[in-house]
């Protein structure tokens, strides 16, 4: 059973609807007894770090993340909650990447808008997360901010600098990109996360 | 570097989608979630979901249809039509859609922009935008293979609303930049001089606001061909391009239009 953490940030529904296309099975839970024994977790979520982090806390989830033994991927905000320190809101995070989060900045000269919006290219991608994938593959992203490339850097893309386009340490991933909306490629990642 | 956006649009009236020439004369096309999937499968970035009758005739939005969208289609998609409040937007959200856009609710009412990005993130935010221009030398109606006649030094674009029939007195570059500053996460422009007319979109226009926006901008309406969607995406510098008639009607499927696009250069997702 996979636990998706619901900490009351955006849009659930999509990671739902997507583990129902891939047939896992699943519980939406703030409970960290429930968290805490699941087989799999999904930390997902969009919106706004300092505030998502207010709200991990709020419910007495940071330990519980900390300290998970089973494969735990983090999903765009939730990968970056996984970082040290988010530039956005000026806040600490989990700590588990070694790695800051920093906003991008626009370019429109040289056609880097932020938020970073659309279809992006992975290169330089490690692990079992990507099996079956190669170079080149491109991944759906939202985002403002990123996580600084790194010692936990498994997969690389660019909007005007490098970031990491996913993470890694140990049993804790995370995926910048955002598999559930990522078509076969995405799911593709879904089903090597529950396979690792 | 991320990779141009081709996004088919779906007028949906009643759960199927329909194309108006010019937003006049619909003609249905299909059912709104197969045809979807099926853009989906072909490699479609994004989908856009218009409910058109929602403006004209006051109807509330169409839930359940973005409930079942959501479940079935593996990429983004965005929903608009007579969104007017940051209820009717949670609705779709919680429905499961990853954008909403507002348009003629954003014109009478800009704090809008402010709440539902305040409360859902910029990324949630789709600002569309009708333009019409005004005053131009000329009506500047692009010719073949993208170009565009537009060459009025005086030409200024003003913002219509209800599908381009109210003209209002906002001035599309201040519109978009408030736009922006906001909350809103990308800007789908539409020129009502083109829309439905095959004959290009107005390229000098949207690199202009490219100069504007650091947000990502939606090219919309006047797509006769591939090489009117390359101009937008390379002169007119888009990031995405929205389309509809060329796909509904069969005369090239999303896959072959990326093809085509990257054999003209465009970076596409193929």
């Amino acid at each position: 059973m996979i636990a998706i953490i619901d900490y009351d940030t955006g849009n659930l529904r999509s990671v739902c609807n997507a583990l129902d296309r891939i047939g896992a099975e699943y519980v939406l839970t703030d409970d960290p007894a429930v968290i805490a024994q699941a087989d799999r977790v999904l930390l997902p979520g969009v919106g706004e770090a300092s505030s998502a982090m207010a709200k991990l806390q709020e419910r007495g989830l940071c330990e519980v993340i900390r300290e998970l033994k089973v494969p735990v991927l983090g999903i765009c905000i939730g990968m970056q909650l996984m970082c040290r320190h988010s530039q956005e809101g000026d806040v600490d995070c989990l700590g588990i990447f070694d790695a800051d989060v920093r906003r991008f900045e626009a370019d429109p000269s040289a056609g880097v808008k932020v938020p970073h919006m659309g279809w992006n290219s992975l290169t330089d991608m490690k692990t079992g997360l990507f099996e079956g994938l190669s170079e080149g593959e491109f991944v759906y992203f939202v985002h403002s901010f990123a996580a600084d490339v790194c010692d936990d850097t498994i997969a690389v893309s660019a909007n005007g600098r490098r970031f990491s386009a996913a993470m890694r340490r140990g049993n804790f991933y995370g995926a910048q990109f955002h598999p559930e909306k990522s078509g076969d490629v995405g799911e593709r990642i879904l089903r090597n996360f529950m396979n690792l | 570097m991320v990779a141009k956006r081709i996004i088919p649009c779906l007028d949906v009236k009643d759960g199927r989608t329909v194309k108006g020439v010019n937003f006049v004369g619909l003609r249905d096309v299909g059912d709104a979630v197969e045809l979807g999937a099926e853009y989906a499968r072909q490699g479609a970035d994004e989908l856009v979901y218009l409910d058109i009758s929602a403006t004209v005739e006051g109807r509330g939005t169409f839930v359940n249809l973005v409930r079942r969208i959501s479940e079935r289609i593996n990429i983004p998609f965005t929903v608009g039509g007579g969104i007017s409040s940051l209820d009717d937007a949670a609705r779709l959200l919680d429905a499961g859609a990853d954008k909403i856009s507002i348009n003629s609710a954003a014109v009478r009412n800009p704090s809008l922009i402010d709440q539902i990005a305040g409360k859902y993130g910029s990324q949630f935010v789709v600002l569309a935008v009708d333009a019409k221009k005004v005053n131009g030398s000329d009506h500047g109606v692009g010719t073949t293979g993208g170009e565009v006649a537009d060459r009025g030094v005086e030409e200024r674009w003003q913002i219509t609303t209800h599908g381009g029939r109210q003209m209002t007195d906002m001035e599309l570059f201040s519109w978009v930049r408030e736009g922006q500053e906001r909350g809103a996460g990308e800007i789908l422009l539409t020129s009502m001089d083109h829309d439905g007319t095959k004959a290009g979109y107005p390229c000098e226009l949207f690199a202009r606001l490219s100069e504007v926006l650091t947000i990502p901008i939606i090219a919309s309406g006047g797509a006769g061909s591939a090489e009117d969607i390359a101009a937008v995406l390379s002169e007119g510098r888009a990031d995405a391009a929205l389309a509809a008639s060329i796909f509904h009607y069969g005369e090239m499927t999303v896959g072959q239009l990326k093809s085509r696009l990257r054999q003209m250069g465009i970076d596409v997702r193929v």
